[in-house]
């Protein structure tokens, strides 16, 4: 299943244009603060509505502003991690997960956040409010949460941005291996070319609103280096 | 002493607050999350009992609700009774007064929710009413309750508007403000003293309660 936009969209002086369709894997979404990769992350998953234009998953239409149609957020299936981990405070981090959890049953899916708790080595953490975890802990539990849902694509907005640099390396490689297993279509959002270099299967590139070159890592980071054509550093 | 007008009060005040509860959330749920036509003016209209004189209030309930208006008939043809000079219009009068308290107080909590909690939550796949119970009224919760508080003590409290549309009937609709001014006309200050401390007690808790509230809001 490949991810497929084509839209346009004004937000206040900002325009953006994007046209791209991504194949399987990880795609870094790679550009300088502003070049517009957080406001396609909020249109791909629903959360803004583009001016113009069609973005799909596969057969899967997730708004076509030509046939009026347009998805909800929660009809998507898409598992996010944001910038801030956004957890709810008056819920335990196994509470966090299984209100995302697929599942009929509140058992099955207590069940479900105990396992995805356990794979993003989270299990000692179930019972305790997100008030008491680390930053790194916080963004453990919120990958766990972007998969309950089982989702069909993974949107995460440099998801550790704010972290320190051991610990990115640690939860970059778990992203790595959780990408690997899920098998669904990623877009990972940074400005980091340490992270570029060590997640990419392919790099999506955003410069002033427009994002439309994919390529592929070695391309990117030279790119990067040159100052003419560069995306900026 | 005769404890009826103090249980008449705490009926007519929780029956209130229920109303207002509900009336109060779900109107500040809308009013902090939804961009509709005229929003400005349907807070103001909800507003107008904080600053109407109470008798005011009451004067204008009366038309609403009295024998002659489409609610009033209403009401009599349902439950073949006069709704106006009955403990249920204490009832209404207690409501629209201390709605606003709940209202204003629930807006500004809900519209202080930051609004990244609620969209992590509709991509993780809530909405709705599992959305809001969940997420946003939890999260809005201290400020709600502060709000509730606030509408329970007015509805306690109600004098003016309580006397316009439901009188002064010992025994049915005399509520425990209503006494304390009753039993001054008739220089009865034992009783009088003995129901407003009972009143002055409640009022005190409920403010140590709010405050209470919303210094862990911090």
């Amino acid at each position: 299943m490949s991810l497929a936009v084509d839209v346009r969209a004004t937000i206040g002086e900002f325009r953006l244009d994007a046209r791209f369709a991504l194949p399987e894997g990880l795609t870094v979404l790679f550009g300088p603060s502003g070049a517009g990769k957080t406001r396609l992350l909020r249109l791909v998953a629903g959360l803004d509505a583009p001016a113009e234009g069609r973005i799909g998953l596969g057969p899967t239409v997730f708004a076509d502003t030509a046939a009026g149609t347009a998805l909800a957020p929660h009809r998507r299936r898409i598992g996010m991690v944001f910038q801030e981990p956004y957890l709810l405070p008056h819920r335990t981090v196994a509470g966090n997960v299984a209100l995302a959890a697929s599942g009929a049953g509140r058992a099955e899916r207590r069940e479900r956040a105990e396992e995805l708790l356990a794979r993003v080595d989270a299990a000692a953490l179930a019972a305790r409010r997100p008030s008491e975890l680390s930053g790194g802990q916080r963004q453990r539990v919120a990958l766990a949460r972007a998969l309950a849902g089982q989702p069909r694509l993974l949107l995460l907005d440099e998801p550790f941005g704010a972290l320190d640099v051991p610990v990115r390396r640690q939860l970059r490689a778990l992203v790595r291996s959780l990408v690997d297993e899920a098998g669904v279509p990623t877009v990972f959002v940074t400005h980091d070319p340490a992270e570029l270099a060590a997640l990419a299967d392919q790099v999506l590139l955003a410069a002033d609103g427009d994002v439309s070159v994919v390529t592929d890592t070695a391309t990117a980071l030279a790119r990067l280096d040159d100052p003419v054509d560069g995306a900026g550093a | 002493m005769d404890w009826f007008p103090l249980l008449l009060s705490l009926r007519v005040a929780a029956l209130a607050t229920l109303i207002t509860t509900i009336v109060g959330v779900a109107g500040g749920y809308a009013l902090a999350r939804v961009r509709f036509p005229g929003r400005g003016l349907v807070e103001a209209v909800a507003s107008l009992p904080i600053v109407l004189p109470p008798t005011v209030l009451g004067y204008y309930l009366l038309v609403a609700i009295g024998r002659n208006s489409p609610i009033g008939r209403a009401w009599e043809a349902v439950f073949g009774q006069q709704l106006v000079f009955t403990w249920q219009a204490a009832v209404v009068a207690a409501s629209v007064a201390s709605l606003p308290y709940c209202l204003r107080t629930a807006t500004a909590a809900i519209g202080a929710v930051d609004v990244g909690y609620e969209e992590a939550a509709r991509v993780a796949g809530l909405h709705g009413g599992r959305l809001a119970f969940t997420v946003v009224l939890p999260l809005a919760g201290r400020g709600i309750v502060a709000g509730i508080s606030l509408a329970f003590a007015r509805a306690l409290g109600d004098f003016g508007t309580t006397i316009m549309v439901a009188g002064n009937i010992p025994g049915r609709t005399q509520t425990m403000p209503i006494a304390v001014y009753d039993r001054v006309q008739a220089f009865d200050y034992a009783t009088a003293g003995a129901l407003s401390a009972v009143l002055a007690g409640v009022a005190i808790a409920v403010l140590l309660l709010v405050r209470r509230l919303e210094r862990s809001a911090l």
